[in-house]
């Protein structure tokens, strides 16, 4: 199976286990510090953008920087 | 084409579930310290419609609700409406600070062991639980986005003239 | 090209199926409103690039926001490399700007972008779609990403011509990411990414040493062109983790790793904590950055004359070489509500530093004469790295 497939495959997966109901663990009102600007991965894009093009230009790793998630659950 | 299927069945199994809905039962009832100065009991309000509204300082939809609330509560106050801002932070002072700069005129309670969070099954921020005058709950909001104010307020009006 | 137009099918199909079906609970929020006025300046190796970076983010609606950027690299440069070819410091101007969307559909985000680079002997033209998924109760988010690059590659002749053509060459990087909250105080998340280039992927400018006579340290170096392969498959993956300190502060770590099919392995480790002061209105920031890599197959920093025919590919470029680097960074951000800017919610002012050590351990000072060639010392050089920017909420 190609690595675009596998990866296609390895998403619909996750999404469709989501369906299950899994009871969170984490209440919504318990994410106080979750949502503290401090606790983002990537509190400001700009700067931290700049940065791993400073890196990438010089070394030959590339790839995997960046994520999603956290924060304060709200809606 | 496998992973064509597994799109689609991925996908046809998600559930549905509304933001808002019709909920039945009697309001579980609790007795929390307040803004006011002495507890507040929710048997206490019995006659009155009241809406729960489950929030915190950390969550910028509550925020942006809160001036909502207040101009519903001061619409319908007089009518047999009360609110009852229930805030869920172990640490009452944050709310305080907040109410400094946007200030309402409802009662809020602390929530500050997440007991009454829990009895009501809090699972979204903000949450909004609307009971009648006979203590039983019939609206529930899970979360807020700009125009929810309106469905409360029709669905208060309802209640209130029952 | 039918390749990539149907991975990028797939990935569209993919992003619109997820959205049209998922109707779950809550929804996800979309990324705050900000604007970033940053100026950025990079210098070290005998190199100096400075310029704007300005980012700019707006929701136009309660489900769509839109962004865009506009950068400049100010170049004077004098490297190593510059100067191994014997030619003097050269300024030049890369500009790039982007575009971009984000649309918000109960607990899905689906993201378009495209941005463009240009400078007078490159461009860049990358198209990116991506779509976010918030689950399990909003403590797990999956991300899907997908992006499209066409590159043109061109060399400045110095001469009438001008810049003249050397080659193309397209990148694809597919990108998987899931976030999990673990505690309260934790989340962690996990990205993979492989990215396949296809072209023309030498540097115009660089050569290779070889030696005329073999085992023979001492006979004259000639210079040879670079060959390197027309294709170059990546996997990385990284692990991270970001804790919340019970007295009001952030711990975070990350470790990547990553391989390709030159033969490059590397590993990065990232550790970062972030300190605020609230009752001045400050954050303190600091970080460690350690990174390692081995050479490419076809690196070497001196080649053999008789055999070089016999060896497919070719390369001297540090980038490739057996190397690492060392970074540490400190950084202050100050918070602050100007009277006489009514418009914004909040405002920040910051200022990050971040030194960086390079030291390469197959790769030589070629500016150096000695008597044996390959004798000449390792190189190595450090950079400082400064962003300044002030940031506003709205």
């Amino acid at each position: 199976m190609s690595r675009i497939a596998k990866l296609t495959s390895i998403f619909c997966l996750l999404t469709w286990l989501s369906a299950c109901s899994v009871q969170p663990w984490v209440k919504p009102y318990e994410r106080e510090n979750l949502a503290d600007p401090i606790m983002s991965f990537d509190g400001d894009p700009a700067a931290s953008k700049y940065l791993n093009h400073v890196y990438e230009a010089r070394e030959a790793m590339r790839g995997a920087e960046g994520s999603a998630g956290g924060g304060c659950g709200c809606n | 084409m496998k992973q064509l299927i597994a799109l689609i069945l991925c996908c046809t199994l998600f559930g549905s579930a509304q933001a808002a809905e019709k909920i039945s039962g009697n309001a579980h009832d609790f007795t929390l310290s307040s803004s006011l100065g002495k507890n507040i009991r929710l048997a206490e309000e019995r006659g009155n419609v009241v809406l729960i509204n489950f929030w915190a300082t950390w969550c910028g939809p509550c925020r942006q609700e809160m001036p909502h609330l207040e101009a519903l509560y001061k619409r319908y106050n007089r009518a047999g409406f009360t609110i009852l801002g229930v805030n869920v932070e172990p640490d009452p002072n944050e709310s305080k600070k907040l109410l400094k700069e946007i200030p309402v005129s409802f009662p809020i309670l602390y929530d500050t062991e997440s007991k009454v969070s829990e009895m009501y099954g809090v699972d979204a921020m903000p949450t909004t639980v609307i009971v009648d005058r006979n203590g039983k709950m019939r609206y529930l909001h899970r979360g807020y986005k700009p125009g929810y104010e309106e469905d409360y307020r029709k669905q208060i009006r309802e209640l209130i003239r029952e | 090209m039918v390749a990539i137009r149907f991975d990028a099918i797939r990935a569209v199909i993919c992003a619109i199926y997820v959205l049209c079906f998922s109707n779950f609970l809550q929804a996800a929020v979309l990324p705050e409103d900000r604007a970033d006025i940053l100026y950025h300046a990079y210098d070290g190796g005998g190199a100096d690039i400075n310029g704007p970076y300005v980012l700019v983010r707006k929701g136009v609606s309660e489900s769509v926001s839109v962004y865009g950027h506009y950068y400049v690299d100010m170049v004077s440069s004098a490297t190593i490399d510059v100067e191994v070819q014997g030619a003097s410091r050269y300024e030049e101007e890369r500009t790039e700007y982007s575009l971009g969307m984000d649309y918000l559909h109960n607990r899905s985000i689906l993201s378009i972008g495209f941005t463009n680079s240009s400078e007078n002997d490159y461009e860049a033209d990358t198209y990116s779609i991506g779509i976010s998924q918030d689950v399990f109760g909003d403590l797990t988010n999956i991300s899907f990403g997908f992006v499209y690059g066409s590159n043109w590659i061109g060399k400045n002749t110095g001469g009438e011509e001008g810049v003249v053509e050397v080659g193309t060459n397209t990148a694809r990087r597919y990108k998987l990411g899931v976030s999990q909250i673990l505690t309260k105080d934790l989340i962690v998340a996990v990205n993979y990414e492989t990215a396949i280039d296809e072209g023309f992927l030498n540097n115009p400018y660089r050569q290779v040493r070889a030696l005329t006579a073999p085992f023979n340290p001492s006979s004259q170096i000639l210079d040879e062109p670079e060959i390197y392969p027309n294709t170059r498959n990546s996997d990385a993956l990284s692990l991270k983790a970001r804790y919340f300190l019970p007295y009001r502060a952030a711990l975070g770590a990350e470790y990547r790793t990553y391989s390709d099919s030159w033969d490059i392995q590397s590993q990065m480790l990232e550790i970062k904590y972030a300190h605020p002061l609230p009752n001045w209105g400050i954050k303190l920031e600091g970080k460690y950055r350690g990174y390692s890599q081995t050479a490419a197959s076809f690196y070497s920093d001196l080649f053999q004359y008789q055999n070089i025919d016999l060896v497919e590919f070719r390369a001297r470029d540090k980038e490739m070489s057996e190397m690492n680097s060392q970074t540490i960074g400190i950084g202050i951000s100050y918070e602050f509500k100007p009277s006489w800017l009514p418009y914004f919610d909040k405002t920040t002012l910051n200022f990050y530093w971040d030194y960086i050590q390079f030291d390469y351990d197959n790769f030589r000072d070629a500016r150096v004469s000695t008597p044996i060639a390959g004798e000449e010392p390792l190189y190595s050089f450090d950079a400082n790295v400064y962003r300044l920017f002030w940031s506003f909420w709205y």
